[in-house]
């Protein structure tokens, strides 16, 4: 037997591994310890497995374990007081639905595990490199990756085809951040290369750690001719990386398939549940209390029977043997948990479960959240959340990507006091630009690009006349800047910016006949006109934080010295020739104008050099260059000098293009009190511009706070006046709303009351001591008293902190959208993630709870599906309680009537019948269905949201009023049929108040009720509401007919002893009057209090509704506005990157010897803020070692 | 007023220029079906409480209820009914004896008769019940202690009934036939009518034994064993009577074979058990007489001559025999048409006071227009 075991468990459960030795091309030694190989398997079950792993797993839930627990209790006789039936129908169908939900999930998986094991690979098997599967991949094989391919397996790095063995890794999928990692090799194995042969005769033993899933950490040996090596993390490479920017490299596999760090790291996604999730947990403890409590009070009364009247009722009833009353209580407390088990419906999570379902499908099906031009379809990647989509109070947005299209176009300009870039028509009047409008035409210009759209037609013929500021204008966009072109083919250029804002420029001058060609360290061929010219590169004077500036020194071909210069134009501005003051003037203006607009700014200046003093400045300018101490202050010393007496040429405006519909989703949104955090890596002023053009800054905002303070002592300081002036009666100390529950301890601020709508920006370095622990309150209180809040400089982690914060102190549900891995964080935190699809990277859809291509389409998410999905959640789950408690009430009053027997007042058919047919559909119509006003009045009136933030339609309030409601019903429906059913007869004489038909009439009552209660609760009634109520009734009289009938008494006898129960009652007026009594007396009281509501105490749902029924028509749609214009001094950002340029490598040259064929992208375009912050630092690496 | 809602071109329903751009073989997107259940367009009707509805609902109701209340009133109000409590608490009533010197065993029965006077006359038919109180028919289990499969003439039942009978499956080790405890405690009183005329002479009234239970009871779900055999107590040999009886169940009725057995009626209105512990179960009609003028029961004196048999004393319960006619809406029970008097009224005034406070308060509502 003990062999056995051990034979069966030890091999599937390995002995904890305590150290790895693996040798290098050998499969056979690698076989003696067993390892895993490469294939994975996510999937749950097996044929085999399947039916008895799952069941066992669903009966480890709490509702389905009660249900067992139920059934064991029905199968003791004493206690048993409903047939087994009537449990385990529910349970079959409860386990079969959820069984065939976890196969068809099951079947996915495998489906997938099948796709990333068939994945192949180039392996080194017996000298050669051949393809493989993953799966088949081994411990100690040698793999082959290319560029942009996934890493296999666990891999020890041993050569690339990068200088000094180095390769760059994209780790997004494992830690979601996308800019490069650098591994490089050890010297012993890269010097292997990729010779096949060496690579096949090496015989390294590894010894390392055994599989864990520390992604930072990594120790090992490696054996290689007896010299033995220390490996760190450095040498490895993961599974779920991406190879970028290496030709090739190889690989020894350590680690394979499940002992892979990402396999061991994953299967730990959080779990979301909703708030209507958690309330119900909460609510179904408290049913368990009540079931508890109503059980009692029915035993103490069965054993006051039992003594009192039970005693002596024993000549016609006698007592199994030995019982007592207080044994026949005890048994009859177990009795009424059976019967009563009613108010705990098994079907309720099934049900939720099919209606959210429905409401997921609902948003995938939306074409108004389909995007034509990537294909996208709006997706509902988790189904369980959709209700919370309507109680959203916080949302954080990332800008870049999400907002922003991350598309720069270079949009107005203003060259020598003459602004060009509007579209006038002949009146002089502003027109709206559209796709309809006539876009200049380019094809003067072989070199255009194609793409590039302007819609002026003066500009083009002032260059085409030869203006010569408009020249010097597009010359100076053409040579000043860093960007890296490449023409694979003639005339077919691309240019690699650093940031978009420069590439917009350079395709701007591009087009208007400056086409920027080539560079090389010294020199700048640019097409001036048709005429190829070559400016010798004198120095590139480069940007930084400080400077806000670039220039170049060129020589022209006629060998003018000229210096050109571009930055923030107040930068400019304070170095420009005291001649200029009039062309000064008229560009402030045009500036300012441009900034209204939410245009990114350049002011640019030139300025003519004397070669003396050029050259002069130029020894001092090698000198500082070279100086081994404070270089950077020296050489801003140096540059300062010569970057002055500028004349000014104009002004460039670029557009950070805003994607469609944004500030009109924005001021929905607002209007529906949903407060707005934009989260953006980007810094300060472009977020605060883009604030403005999207209309979460606005002019209207009584204040907008800055906080950028550099020490924690500032910034607190900042916040709390802030706080002050927005509020000046708030105390220091936060309002707290504490509460304990379920023993987690729970912070909750209380929302401050703030009159007046303010903005508050908050830069990374202030977020960074704001967010410190003691801080935290004091920001959250600060930040959630504002309309708007806009963080720049934010890390991944931060955002996850700011979302963390809200979401841990405020009563509030929070929403996180963004599009790049480094809003991974903030999508997971935060309630309900957002992803927008259609872009390049997918890690943000990936982790995200829904997806969709455009940020306008979060209003239709929120305000229309979101609300409703909300209403049917709540309605369901009102109405879903009213009917069972109804229900199961009336067992509760008939106790005191039939000794306390556990005697049930229905049929057990009907019993059994009652969730799962007869009131099933109708209800989960009136969920999937159910609207109170269409999706246009949603947009119309955002107002409609707040009961959503509010939790107004389902509380531990509105439950309460169920209970008392439902207790007000089965009142009536019960005592109504006793008081009418009492001492009467049929019309004949016989007999009508016997058992079955008292059973029939209260259940015909109940089910009468109970739907005309849910034709109340109907606002939308379309032919399926209709269908399936009316089917239902029908089903009932038809179902209970047939299982009343004599055919169904003689072929199951026992089963059915209400053999004409149906015929005989049913046939008399008084029945039909009591029931018509009951039903009108149910719903009278109900709809005498909603019109009395809706008379007094209208919510603005009833105001809207009733507005709908006035005007009987859609609501006109609102008259597209134009943009407003803003009247501001505010200066826009200017468009550099954040960080410093290329300068240094533009002038030496170094990465221009990278033979360009084998850099498909030099630059791969990176699409996050985060990326952007670092730029390509593995270009500086390999500068480095290029250079040493 | 001034929400804006943003409404791209692409974004709504039918794109007119994009059919001839894709002509015939047009890639297929991933665009979703533009059904009227997808876009939750389905038409439909949206009702909303208002006063042009709710008010005249109120009336309505009303205007309904009062009327068909006053008829039901009516009609009951007309239903002879008489009752008569015969279970002899008090020691001056006539069955007092009777009731005290009970024994399931005793072999002499004890008769009672109690005397009666009618004050008005009984027209149509006559319908004679007998009363329970405080007799937990309705008890679980009570309720289940039968075997329908016995009772429909199951034959393997009948010799081997569900363990639900249990104490009165077995006796004596002869299976009970009926088994249980609702046979068990069938009701066994015999009751009587006289008619005294004033002349002091008895008549007896002719008390109909049939046609008082179920159509479906006694053809269907009642069967006697062994099909079409007469002699039942062939069929019913092997088994033994329910303790508490003094006679098998073949011998319920000996003068009707049709009423003898399992299809006895007295036994199936017994079986029948009652939703309440205050039942009354039909025991007798008397029919009127055809063509004849005079009432069924006149008024007059009568005597309930009672053979009591059966004890109620010990669990305080009581024994009624109460004579009635019937109307169409059935016995007498006022309850209805009171209750529907007072919901018509209740529902008027209601529709009185809706009606005053929608025209205080309700154009507030209508008229306010949605803050924005």
């Amino acid at each position: 037997m003990g062999s056995l075991l051990s034979a069966c468990g030890l091999k599937k459960k390995k002995k904890a591994e305590e150290n790895r030795h693996l040798r290098a091309n050998d499969r056979e030694f690698n076989f003696s310890f067993q390892y895993a190989n490469n294939a994975i398997k996510t999937s749950r079950y097996n044929i085999f497995t399947f039916l008895p792993l799952n069941l066992f797993e669903q009966f480890q839930r709490l509702a389905n374990a009660y249900f067992v627990f139920l059934l064991m209790l029905q199968l003791i006789p004493q206690i048993s007081s409903l047939s087994w039936f009537t449990t385990v129908v529910p349970l079959l169908l409860v386990l079969s639905i959820t069984l065939a939900k976890d196969l068809s999930d099951d079947i996915t998986r495998h489906k997938n595990d099948k796709h990333v094991n068939n994945r192949e690979v180039e392996v080194l098997i017996d000298g050669e490199v051949k393809k493989e599967k993953w799966m088949n991949v081994q411990v100690g094989d040698i793999v082959k990756l290319e560029n942009n391919e996934f890493v296999t397996a666990d891999l020890l790095l041993l050569s690339s085809s990068e200088p000094l063995n180095l390769v760059y890794i994209e780790t997004a999928e494992l830690d979601g951040e996308t800019n490069l990692k650098v591994k490089q090799a050890l010297t012993v194995t890269g010097d292997l290369g990729n010779d096949i042969q060496r690579l096949a005769a090496f015989k390294g033993e590894v010894h390392c750690e055994p599989p864990n899933n520390r992604l930072d950490r990594f120790t090992g040996t490696l054996t290689v001719s007896g010299e033995t090596l220390a490996l760190d993390n450095e040498r490895i490479l993961l599974r779920g990386c991406t190879l970028r920017n290496t030709e090739w490299c190889f690989g020894l596999v350590v680690f394979g398939g499940p002992d892979t760090k990402l396999m061991q790291n994953s299967g730990k996604t959080v779990f979301k549940r909703t708030s209507i999730d958690r309330l119900m947990n909460v609510l179904v403890m408290f049913i368990f209390g009540f079931l508890a409590f109503m059980c009692t009070i029915l035993s103490i009364g069965n054993a006051i029977w039992e003594y009192q009247e039970g005693e002596s009722f024993i000549a016609f009833l006698p007592r199994p043997d030995g019982a007592n009353a207080s044994l026949s209580a005890f048994l009859t407390f177990w009795s009424y948990v059976i019967i009563l088990n009613t108010v705990v419906p098994i079907s309720l999570y099934v049900s939720v479960e099919i209606l959210r379902l429905g409401n997921s499908y609902f948003i995938d099906w939306d074409r108004k959240m389909y995007h034509v031009k990537s294909d996208t379809p709006a997706q509902a990647r988790t189904t369980t959340l959709n209700e919370e989509l309507g109680q959203i109070k916080y949302i954080f947005s990332d800008k870049t990507g999400t907002l922003t299209q991350n598309i720069m176009t270079f949009n107005r300009c203003s060259i020598n006091g003459k602004s060009y870039g509007d579209v006038v028509d002949f009146a002089g009047q502003r027109v709206e630009i559209t796709e309809k409008t006539e876009k200049v035409d380019f094809s003067w210009n072989p070199l255009a690009d194609p793409k590039f759209s302007f819609y002026d037609h003066q500009l083009v013929e002032a260059v085409k006349q030869g203006s010569p500021a408009v020249q010097d204008f597009f010359r100076l966009l053409a040579l000043c800047h860093t960007v890296m072109p490449e023409e694979k083919t003639e005339g077919e250029l691309y240019y690699q910016a650093q940031s978009p804002d420069e590439g917009a420029l350079v395709t701007a001058a591009r087009n208007f006949g400056f086409v920027f060609r080539s560079r090389t360290p010294e020199s700048i061929s640019v097409m001036e006109m048709g005429v190829p010219t070559t400016y010798e590169l004198l120095a590139v004077l480069d940007f930084n934080n400080v400077r806000k500036r670039m220039s170049v020194i060129v020589r022209s071909p006629k060998g003018r010295l000229i210096l050109y210069c571009k930055g923030a134009d107040t930068m400019i501005y304070e170095r420009l020739h005291p001649s200029c003051s009039k062309i000064m003037e008229v560009t402030t203006e045009h500036l300012n104008e441009y900034a209204g607009e939410g245009l990114r700014t350049l002011a640019l200046a030139c300025k003519d050099l004397d070669e003396e003093k050029f050259a002069e400045w130029k020894q001092r300018h090698h000198v500082a260059s070279t100086a081994m101490d404070d270089r950077e202050a020296k050489l801003d010393a140096i540059y300062e000098e010569i970057e002055k007496d500028l004349q000014l040429l104009g002004a460039s405006a670029v557009e950070d293009k805003l994607q469609d519909g944004v500030p009109q989703t924005i001021e929905q949104l607002a209007q529906a009190d949903i407060k707005i955090w934009v989260l953006t890596g980007d810094k300060q002023e472009t977020a605060e511009n883009i604030g403005y053009s999207c209309n979460m800054l606005r002019e209207e905002m009584k204040d907008i706070f800055i906080v950028a303070a550099n020490t924690a002592a500032e910034v607190r300081k900042e916040l709390v006046n802030a706080r002050k002036k927005m509020s000046p009666e708030s105390g220091d100390e936060p309002p707290i709303m504490k509460s304990r529950l379920w023993g987690k301890k729970s912070q909750v601020v209380e929302d401050e009351k703030v009159d007046g709508e303010y903005g508050l920006v908050i830069n990374g370095h202030s977020l960074a001591f704001a967010l410190q622990k003691d801080m935290q309150l004091e920001l959250l209180r600060t930040a959630c008293m504002c309309q708007t809040v806009i963080c720049c400089r934010v890390t991944p982690l931060q955002k996850a902190q700011v979302v963390e914060l809200v979401k841990k102190h405020k009563n509030a549900v929070t929403l996180a959208i963004g599009d790049g891995a480094n809003d991974v964080s903030m999508i997971k935190t935060a309630h309900i993630g957002v992803g927008i699809s259609g872009q390049e990277g997918m890690q943000a859809v990936l982790s995200s709870d829904f997806s969709f291509a455009q940020f306008r389409y979060l209003q239709r998410l929120l305000l229309v599906h979101g609300r409703w999905s909300y209403l049917r959640m709540c309605k369901f789950l009102r109405y879903f309680f009213y009917k069972n408690f109804t229900f199961t009430f009336v067992h509760f009053w008939y106790g005191f009537f039939c000794g306390f027997s556990a005697q049930t007042v229905y049929d057990e058919w009907f019993i059994t019948l009652y969730n799962l047919v007869y009131t099933a559909l109708p209800v989960i119509a009136l969920s999937m269905f159910d609207q109170d006003v269409n999706d246009r009045w949603s947009f119309q009136y955002p107002q409609l949201y707040s009961p959503g933030q509010l939790n107004q339609y389902f509380s531990k309030m509105a439950f309460v009023r169920i209970l008392l409601h439902s207790c007000y019903s089965s009142l009536i429906l019960f005592f109504i049929p006793w008081a009418a059913m009492n001492d009467t007869v049929r019309d004949d004489g016989k007999e009508i108040a016997d058992y079955q038909s008292f059973a029939l009439l209260a259940q015909t009552c109940l089910l009468i009720a109970v739907n005309v209660q849910l034709g109340l609760d109907t606002c939308y009634w379309t032919a399926v509401n209709q269908f399936f109520l009316w089917g239902s009734l029908s089903v009932y009289f038809a179902v209970t007919f047939t299982m009343y009938s004599n055919g169904m008494y003689l072929i199951f006898t026992s089963s059915f002893p209400f053999i004409g129960a149906a015929r005989n009652s049913l046939s008399q007026p008084n029945v039909w009057l009591t029931i018509f009594l009951t039903t009108i007396l149910c719903s009278l009281p109900v709809v005498a209090q909603r019109f009395l509501f809706i008379q007094l105490k209208p919510t603005i749902n009833d105001k809207v509704r009733h507005k709908v029924r006035q005007s009987k028509a859609m609501p006109l749609p609102p008259p597209r506005r134009f943009p407003r214009r803003r009247i501001s001094t505010r200066r826009s950002g200017y468009a550099f990157s954040h960080a410093r340029g290329y300068g240094d490598l533009v002038t030496s040259g170094g990465f221009l010897r990278i033979p360009i064929k084998t850099r498909p992208t030099i630059f791969p375009r990176s699409e996050t803020p985060v990326a952007d912050s670092t730029p390509q630092t593995y270009r500086a690496i390999y500068q480095e070692s290029a250079s040493s | 007023m001034m929400a804006s809602s943003y409404n791209a071109k692409d974004e709504d329903g039918i794109q007119p220029g994009s059919v001839g751009s894709g002509g015939p073989g047009a890639v297929k997107n991933r665009k979703p079906d533009n059904t009227a259940f997808k876009q939750q367009r389905l038409p439909a009707w949206q009702p909303i409480l208002t006063a042009g509805t709710v008010l005249p609902a109120f009336f309505t109701i009303g205007l309904i209820f009062i009327p068909i209340g006053i008829g039901l009133f009516v009609t009951s109000n007309n239903i002879k009914e008489f009752e008569i409590d015969y279970t002899g608490v008090d020691k001056s009533s006539p069955c007092f004896h009777c009731s005290q010197n009970y024994s399931w065993n005793s072999t002499s029965a004890c008769t009672c008769s109690v005397p009666f006077t009618l004050e008005t006359s009984f027209e149509s038919n006559v319908f004679m019940y007998y009363g329970l109180s405080n007799f937990y028919q309705n008890h679980r289990r009570y309720v289940k202690s039968r075997d329908d499969s016995q009772l429909n003439g199951d034959q393997s039942s009948l010799l081997n009934p569900s363990k639900e009978c249990e104490p009165y499956r077995k006796s004596d080790e002869k299976t009970i036939a009926p088994c249980g405890a609702i046979a068990n405690s069938l009701f066994n009183d015999t009751l009587e009518l006289f008619h005294i005329h004033p002349n002091g002479n008895r008549t007896a009234i002719h008390l109909v034994k049939t046609g008082i239970a179920w159509w479906t009871d006694k053809h269907v779900k009642f069967r006697n064993p062994g099909g079409n055999n007469k002699n039942l107590s062939v069929a019913f040999q092997d088994t033994s009577k329910p303790v508490n009886w003094r006679k098998p169940v073949y011998e319920l009725d000996p003068t009707d074979p049709d009423n003898n057995g399992f299809i006895n009626e007295d036994f199936i209105v017994w079986m029948r058990t009652a939703a309440l512990p205050t039942f009354r179960k039909l025991f007798r009609i008397i029919q009127k007489k055809k063509d004849s003028k005079t009432p069924t029961l006149q008024s007059g004196n009568y005597t309930l001559e009672v053979t009591y048999n059966y004890p109620v004393r010990s669990f305080d319960g009581r024994k009624r025999m109460i004579l009635s006619t019937i109307s169409w809406m059935g016995g007498k029970n006022p309850f209805l048409g009171i209750a529907y008097m007072t919901v018509g009224s209740v529902c008027f005034f209601l529709g009185v006071v809706l009606l005053i406070i929608h025209h205080k308060y309700g154009n507030r509502n209508n008229n306010a227009d949605i803050p924005n």
